[in-house]
């Protein structure tokens, strides 16, 4: 909480991404293994994430977002490229460094029912960490700060001692955000944090996600597949097609000027819960699905599917670059 | 008027399990018109699922029972129907499209065969006919290459291909209803407007009528004409789809349109959740099942569950206050919480 608090609003960068690149190798043979391809899950990212934003991740399912947050946390280690957290080069820490960067930056997952050990209480839980980086100095000060933990995420001191089973899906996921607190982290990723929970309850966690970034100078990665909740939380939204960054923009003038087709087929198809709007909007339909990451499209990943493809865009590969006032875009319309 | 095709009256279904009685869906009536679309609303354990399986009684049983009502399906009643005679509706005159495309097909079977066998079970027809059927059906669905691609498995389909089968074996009787069980959670949203796409048009071009059962009030907003919403196995207010966006009657029904973001809000505002838990459907209930998260709560919700009544032309809902008042006291706590 104390180091944070120096934000100035000038826009100190707190992380930067340069051609990030994840692949996973597909191997042949049981005793002898080669490689016969790759799956490039996440394939040249370029991107900063300014202290105290929120940057939204959006892309559908397979696009790499996830893994693109994983690979920033090094739990994967990327293939090739840098990632600079607070100065320090995270693809080349390793061991106990690395954990001490950890401190730094935590992630929040996805399902609140398989991320929690369902053998230990939720004191032990929100209390690993603290153990893990030797943060409580003595069994008390270790109590109080689990007691403090749950508090600040809404659950009932109380309830240190139950089991992750007697707690509902949206107050799982309060225990999630709690044990990532636990270390006091400047950075946090969050991995599809309410796609899991009830409608009803998302807005909760959207809210409890709120107050605490500005109560405690919090950055975060926000991945999600729904863009509207990704449009409300976010102040710059990154949006991923196969792999890559296809757009990143400050949230409004994504939505309202979308300048890559994918962004505007993939914003024209969510629903709004208006009748009378949906009665009005145009719908921009893809054909097709995906392809597959192991071999994608030559020239432009987007190609086999954009209604408004070249012949161009089937040979050459778009540059992602600014279209003006931050505004980033990979795609050949944007050069007239 | 177009002629009602399904009846639905004070439909009940419970499970008795170790832990006790599931209260799971407690008296429900509806209709649905031929050539309609209804959207069921409601988030899980709302009882929208159990429901609509109780129509044709697909509900497991022990420990499932339906306890009472009567399901009239154009003019025949299902709820005496042997259940020999009942498996000549399902699947022909009644299909159901199962919420994930992944798990609903069978995986060491080809896709050809897991058509063709509604249609030579239903339609009599013998293996030649029904292949020559369901390339049509695969083609109509928006299946590439239809004829070679019949003898794949359902692992060789993505997704939203293998939602398009399970569509395709929907419609392959010609059905006069047809109810989808969230068909599109699962998939993402461009694919999710392929399908809504779909259905829509083969709705019109075949005119049948479909049960369409979400958590999703975008998607419900775009393709439903009336809408269903439940909570804790009733329904807690039905109108049609405009009605119910412009003005809903049902504090729950509100609270659900304030606390999702929207995809054109103009500026970010502060999301309005609904505090507490959904209810837990073992309780016995007595008082309105609302009650515990409502932020209007009266002594009277308390010691009666209401009934659902008109509210307006074609408007239900099952609330003690009046609209107004809520609307009053809404605006009146909204002004204060910005002073």
């Amino acid at each position: 909480m104390s180091e944070a608090a120096n934000m100035n609003g000038s826009g100190e960068v707190l992380l930067e991404v340069r051609d990030l690149k994840m692949h996973f190798p597909i191997t042949r043979g049981i005793l002898i293994q080669r490689q016969v391809g790759s799956i490039r899950a996440v394939d040249g990212l370029d991107f900063d994430l300014i202290r105290g934003e929120t940057l939204g991740l959006v892309g559908e399912s397979g696009c790499g977002k996830s893994t693109t947050g994983r690979a920033i946390l090094q739990l994967h280690r990327p293939t090739a490229g840098s990632v600079r957290f607070e100065g320090v080069e995270l693809t080349e820490t390793s061991g106990p460094n690395l954990r001490q960067m950890r401190r730094r930056m935590q992630m929040i997952f996805q399902d609140p029912y398989a991320s929690l050990n369902p053998r230990m209480t939720v004191g032990s839980i929100v209390g690993e960490p603290l153990d893990v980086h030797q943060l409580g100095n003595s069994k008390t000060d270790r109590q109080e700060r689990v007691r403090e933990l749950l508090e600040i995420v809404g659950l009932n001191p109380y309830f240190v001692n139950r089991y992750p089973h007697e707690f509902s899906g949206g107050q799982r996921q309060r225990i999630g955000v709690a044990r990532a607190l636990a270390v006091n982290p400047s950075f946090i990723v969050c991995d599809e944090p309410i796609s899991a929970l009830d409608v009803s309850i998302q807005a909760q966690v959207i809210n409890l996600l709120e107050d605490l970034q500005r109560e405690l100078q919090l950055t975060y990665l926000f991945i999600a597949h729904d863009l509207s909740v990704v449009r409300h939380i976010s102040d710059r939204i990154a949006v991923m097609y196969l792999g890559k960054i296809v757009e990143l923009a400050e949230r409004t003038e994504l939505y309202e000027n979308p300048s890559h087709p994918y962004t505007e087929a993939l914003l024209s198809a969510v629903p709004v819960p208006d009748p009378v709007v949906e009665a009005k909007r145009q719908r921009i339909i893809l054909e097709g699905d995906v392809p597959n990451p192991a071999s994608p499209p030559t020239g432009c990943n987007f190609s086999t599917r954009c209604p408004k493809a070249m012949d161009r865009c089937f040979q050459e590969e778009p540059e992602f670059r600014d279209v003006g006032d931050g505004h980033y875009a990979a795609c050949f319309l944007n050069e007239e | 008027m177009s002629k009602t095709l399904l009846n639905v009256r004070d439909l009940e279904t419970k499970f008795f399990t170790q832990d006790g009685v599931v209260h799971a869906v407690n008296g429900i009536s509806y209709h649905v018109d031929e050539g309609e679309t209804v959207a069921i609303v409601g988030e899980s354990g709302s009882g929208k699922s159990v429901g609509v399986m109780s129509l044709i009684r697909l509900i497991a049983s022990p420990p499932g029972k339906i306890v009472n009502g009567s399901v009239v399906f154009d003019g025949q009643e299902l709820m005496d129907l042997a259940e020999e005679d009942l498996r000549h509706i399902r699947g022909n005159r009644i299909a159901m499209i199962f919420q994930d495309p992944m798990t609903s097909l069978n995986p060491v079977l080809t896709i050809g065969r897991q058509i063709t066998e509604s249609l030579e079970l239903h339609m009599s027809m013998n293996r030649n006919q029904s292949r020559e059927r369901a390339i049509e059906l695969l083609d109509l669905v928006g299946i590439p290459a239809a004829a070679s691609r019949l003898d794949d498995y359902p692992h060789q389909f993505s997704g939203g291909m293998r939602q398009r089968v399970m569509i395709a074996m929907g419609l392959s009787c010609n059905p006069q209803l047809l109810i989808a069980d969230e068909p599109t959670t699962a998939l993402d949203v461009t694919i999710q407007a392929q399908i809504i796409d779909l259905v829509d048009r083969l709705r019109k071009e075949l005119g049948m009528a479909i049960i369409w059962i979400t958590h999703d009030l975008g998607v419900v907003a775009g393709m439903a004409e009336r809408v269903i919403v439940m909570y804790a196995g009733f329904i807690i207010e039905a109108a049609t789809v405009n009605d119910l966006y412009a003005q809903p009657h049902h504090p729950y029904t509100l609270g659900l349109l304030r606390s999702i973001p929207r995809l054109d809000e103009a500026h970010k505002e502060r999301l309005v959740p609904i505090d507490g838990l959904p209810p837990d459907l073992l309780d016995e209930p007595s008082h309105c099942p609302f009650a515990p998260r409502c932020e209007f709560v009266i002594e009277k919700c308390w010691q009666e569950n209401p009934p659902l009544e008109t509210v307006a032309d074609d408007h239900l809902s099952a609330c003690w206050r009046d609209i107004s008042e809520i609307r009053l006291e809404l605006d009146a706590g909204l002004a204060g919480g910005a002073a």
